[in-house]
């Protein structure tokens, strides 16, 4: 059974932007899209350990605020270097005002 | 004190890691998320007018002078041509690496690439270097990209005022990718995904410089030359001062840009040619804030940082007498005074307060 976290309220993250999240001894990175839509991704990025909660976003991309490597937040894609490898993603599920996200989820694959 | 061992695959390095030097948290000035997205915001505008500038101005003294060619009235040109070649090209490849200078993609990426073959920096290898460059500034034996070494070569530096060293160096590196190997130091930063792609741009880069001596020798004259490859050597000299400049002298093994990176104010003509490089502690502490916003930050931290020097001659006289006593004192660094309203220098994962370290 899916464990869902309340990760922060909907109005802590700006549109277009991200926040740190962390839970237990680890670290996320919850995202609302241009759009509206809330994401969530590993804190850490892929490639070193920089949190990308002080990276941009820029429509659906976040760039680290380390070495400028991108993702897609929606997928984890990683789509500039020096960022190779997918962080891994996590659903996210709105309950109210509140944002959850599925902390355990293990993507098959 | 032992020698440094600035080898990636060496004692130094080994223990920076065992350390926790290697891949620390640095100390970063606070800014309000709001202030700071603004500063990150991407634009293509100040670019493509720089940039626009930039080619207009290249292809323009390369014509002019060629058209002059042979006589001495082609000179300043070649000279300005130079200047734009060979020292303008570093912070183009620098800025574009960083992917900041353009909102668009595509124009980072050919300004990236054209900008790297004038420097005769490999666009794969030099970008992960420069990676590393940011986690580890200046820590021994894990930047690759340190230019003041200690004790320091002196020597060095003034042939790379006409890149004696690091063209040579950069042939050498060019033939040894194009025959299929990376050094070991290479394949320590490079992921091995990206081996391919540095092969083949080497590969690429050393059939149009073996195309450009063909035409040369065909012609019988240097002129090709002059405009390919040999600007990179005569117009050198602006990028290695500050080049050298942006740490030289400081503190090294430390995990505050404060204390090992310089800011200088400089002239107009510079800034543009160094795209604001020379705001080189807010570039190291905030690197995704383009090269057009780094005076605004600067404002925003200068609080923060130690005074920037008044200007580059001031910062040479500054650094030049701290790299002689190193010559035999190789501990010896400079250590600025911060601001009252400045947090203490963090040397190495602990605070202290900056006139403790003189």
């Amino acid at each position: 059974m899916t464990k869902w976290v309340r990760a922060c309220a909907r109005d802590d993250v700006e549109a277009e932007d991200l926040i740190r999240f962390d839970h237990e001894d680890r670290t996320f990175a919850i995202y609302q899209s241009p759009e509206g839509a809330f994401f969530c991704t590993d804190g850490f990025c892929s490639h070193e350990q920089v949190h990308l909660a002080g990276g941009l976003v820029m429509d659906h991309i976040v760039e680290c605020p380390g070495h400028n490597g991108q993702f897609d937040y929606r997928t984890g894609e990683a789509v500039r270097s020096p960022a190779c490898v997918r962080p891994n993603t996590y659903p996210v599920r709105i309950d109210g005002e509140d944002v959850l996200i599925a902390v355990d989820f293990e993507r098959p694959g | 004190m032992d020698r440094r061992d600035y080898s990636l695959l060496g004692k130094d390095g080994q223990r920076a890691i065992e350390t926790g030097l290697a891949g620390a948290n640095w100390y970063a000035t606070d800014i309000p998320r709001k202030t700071m997205k603004g500063l990150m915001k991407r634009s293509d505008g100040p670019a493509i007018r720089d940039t626009l500038i930039w080619l207009a101005a290249l292809f323009g003294f390369a014509g002019v002078a060629t058209a002059l060619w042979p006589s001495w009235w082609s000179a300043p040109f070649w000279l300005a041509y130079g200047l734009l070649y060979g020292s303008s090209t570093d912070s183009r490849w620098h800025e574009c690496g960083h992917g900041t200078a353009f909102k668009t993609r595509w124009m980072n990426d050919a300004v990236y690439q054209f900008a790297c073959f004038m420097i005769m920096r490999n666009p794969v290898t030099w970008k992960y270097g420069h990676a590393r460059h940011h986690t580890d500034t200046t820590i021994v034996g894990r930047d690759p990209q340190i230019l003041s070494r200690r004790p320091p070569n002196l020597y060095k530096m003034l042939a790379n005022l006409v890149g004696l060293v690091d063209v040579p160096l950069a042939f050498k590196s060019m033939i040894q990718l194009a025959s299929g190997h990376l050094t070991d130091e290479e394949r320590d930063y490079v992921p091995e995904a990206e081996w391919l792609a540095a092969i083949r741009v080497a590969r690429i880069w050393l059939a149009i410089y073996a195309a450009t001596v063909v035409l040369a020798v065909w012609m019988w004259s240097i002129l090709p030359l002059m405009v390919i490859g040999l600007p990179r050597m005569y117009g050198a000299w602006h990028m290695t001062i500050t080049g050298i400049l942006q740490h030289a002298a400081l503190a090294d093994n430390v995990i505050d840009h404060r204390l090992n990176s310089r800011t200088i104010l400089m002239n107009p003509i510079s800034r543009f040619i160094y795209w604001n490089m020379n705001y080189h502690i807010e570039h190291h502490m905030f690197t995704m804030v383009p090269y057009h916003k780094l005076p605004v930050l600067h404002e925003c931290i200068k609080h923060d940082l130690p005074a920037p020097n008044a200007s580059t001659w001031q910062a040479i006289r500054e650094a030049v007498p701290v790299l002689f006593r190193q010559l035999k004192d190789p501990e010896h660094f400079l250590v600025r005074s911060l601001p009252s309203t400045a947090r203490p220098y963090l040397w190495s994962g602990r605070e202290v307060a900056a006139d403790a370290a003189e």
